[in-house]
């Protein structure tokens, strides 16, 4: 006796887990998608600098939060000098004003759902 | 020695990528964001291929029945049915057992010798815990890492993640798995060095093999919780090498190509390394065999016509020899 029929079979069955995404993006045919954000029209410029939102934006968000809830402060300073609200909701979503073609948008693409909107309002959902 | 020449080796695999691709421009970022990895990928493929093919090779004779359980003989006398399958099913309860709970390392015991002298065993449960718990995180993480890779994101990696990250701690979230890893990995790595068993039979490949694992856990947590990057772009690199149109955004940092590098000669380094016991566990004699020499016959194939050559055959040809020489002969 040889078990090689079934040391085959389990290879086989190995190999196609093991390579899931690649035929998982065929099936969906959705690999080359990026997701195309909604910029703000008006101002050009975010609170930071891109590069730096891009990888830290939840770091300034907890900055925010802790130096709001927990030492009283208000105002943060931006790119240009000039002071903004410390505020999720007023200061983001104020230039951000389509969080579902924003926020959303990337979130669902890197697969991330912050619990924020469990308590704070997006004032487009609330109307 | 052993045990600074695999950190060195490691060492080395971090520092590469850090030094060239901060100091490289476009090429060397394709080489270690989309040439290496390819190469890490094929040799991972390939190498496992060929290595259970090989494997695959071999006969199996005979059964292996002395397992620590009763075989099954006579209906009246009770047979151990996990421990010394008879069917099938039994076969696939033990291979289950063995490869998700790690049932033999369960097993595991330490001996002692105690003043007396005494000799004293007793069990020892740590290597199995810290080992389910290494391999299960593993898993998650790795599972988890299809996100990168997959668009739309995978409703299983989304519950996996979130089950993970139910805690809810820190921003962002921290994954318990990501503590549970390196905290099992780090046991694992401390019980080679300080049990003088132990130390004694490890060589540099048990070393590198821990060391390799280490540095791409921590190097994952430096890129997720450090030193962030977009990890928008690496998302994008990492569906681009798996739909074949590779594309390197140049807003990914160095932290994220010196985890990408370790992993990359983790996969070329597997198949050949002592890391193929994700394989070579399916193939355990004493595991995946059913025990049923007594209800079917099992014939060996290799050796089966024997050519064989008798006494007498022996001595009709080399009789007038033999008579010559003065030998006693069974047949004049
Ligand atoms: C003054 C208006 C303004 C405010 C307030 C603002 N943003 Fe922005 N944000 C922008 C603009 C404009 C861009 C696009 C910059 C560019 O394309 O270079 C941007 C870019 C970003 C990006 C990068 C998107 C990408 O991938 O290109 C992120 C993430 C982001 N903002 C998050 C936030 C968060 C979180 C807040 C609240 C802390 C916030 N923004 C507050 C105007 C703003
Ligand atoms: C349990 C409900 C709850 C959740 C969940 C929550 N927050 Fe808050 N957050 C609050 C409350 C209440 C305040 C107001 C505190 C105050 O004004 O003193 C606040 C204040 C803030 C502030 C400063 C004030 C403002 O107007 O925005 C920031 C920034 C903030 N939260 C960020 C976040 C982020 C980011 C998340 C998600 C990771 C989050 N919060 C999740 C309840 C919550
Ligand atoms: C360019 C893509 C992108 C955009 C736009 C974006 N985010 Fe994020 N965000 C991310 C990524 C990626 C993560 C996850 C980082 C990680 O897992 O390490 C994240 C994480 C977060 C987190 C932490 C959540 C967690 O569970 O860890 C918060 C809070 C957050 N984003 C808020 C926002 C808000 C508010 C906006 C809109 C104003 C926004 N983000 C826009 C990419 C984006």
């Amino acid at each position: 006796m040889r078990d090689k029929g079934r040391i085959i079979i389990g290879l086989v069955i190995f190999l196609i887990l093991i390579t899931f995404p690649v035929w998982y993006n065929v099936a969906r045919g959705k690999a080359g998608y990026v997701p195309q954000l909604e910029k703000p029209a008006t101002v050009k410029q975010c609170v930071r600098d891109t590069s730096f939102m891009k990888a830290h934006h939840m770091d300034l968000l907890d900055e925010w939060r802790d130096r709001v809830v927990r030492k009283g402060e208000v105002m943060d300073i931006d790119m240009a000098g000039k002071p903004v609200e410390m505020s999720l909701t007023r200061t983001c979503l104020g230039c951000h004003h389509n969080r579902e073609a924003f926020c959303n948008r990337c979130h669902s693409y890197m697969d991330v759902s912050p619990y924020c909107w469990d308590c704070h309002v997006d004032p487009k959902e609330t109307k | 020695m052993k045990l600074f020449i695999s950190l060195l080796a490691v060492l080395v695999l971090i520092i590469l990528p850090l030094i060239l691709v901060a100091n490289g421009g476009d090429s060397i970022r394709y080489l270690f964001g989309v040439i290496v990895p390819y190469v890490g990928i094929a040799v991972f493929l390939f190498g496992i291929i060929y290595r259970v093919l090989h494997w695959a090779r071999s006969p199996v004779p005979f059964r292996i029945v002395t397992t620590c359980g009763q075989q099954r003989s006579l209906p009246w006398i009770k047979s151990s049915k996990l421990e010394n399958p008879h069917t099938i099913w039994g076969v696939l309860g033990r291979m289950l057992l063995e490869v998700l709970c790690f049932r033999s390392l369960f097993r595991n015991t330490k001996v002692e010798l105690h003043e007396g002298p005494k000799l004293a065993y007793g069990a020892d449960k740590w290597l199995w815990a810290a080992g389910l718990a290494f391999h299960w995180s593993l898993l998650i993480i790795f599972l988890r890492h299809f996100k990168y890779f997959a668009e739309p994101v995978p409703y299983f990696v989304t519950v996996i993640q979130n089950l993970d990250g139910f805690f809810q701690v820190g921003l962002p979230i921290l994954y318990i798995t990501d503590i549970i890893v390196v905290v099992a990995l780090t046991y694992i790595f401390l019980r080679r060095v300080f049990v003088p068993q132990v130390r004694y039979i490890s060589l540099p490949a048990d070393y590198f093999a821990l060391f390799l694992l280490l540095g791409i856990t921590i190097s994952g947590i430096v890129v997720r919780y450090f030193f962030k990057t977009d990890i928008v772009g690496v998302k994008e690199l990492g569906t681009g090498l798996l739909s074949f149109h590779p594309v390197v955004p140049a807003s990914i940092g160095v932290s994220f190509f010196i985890h990408l590098f370790l992993v990359s000669c983790l996969l070329m380094y597997f198949p050949f390394s002592k890391l193929m016991h994700m394989g070579g566990v399916f193939l355990s004699p004493t595991r995946n065999l059913v025990n049923n020499s007594r209800a079917k016959r099992h014939i060996n194939p290799w050796n089966y016509p024997v050519k064989v050559h008798t006494y007498e055959e022996y001595e009709d040809e080399f009789r007038e020899v033999m008579r010559a020489a003065g030998l006693p002969l069974e047949k004049e």
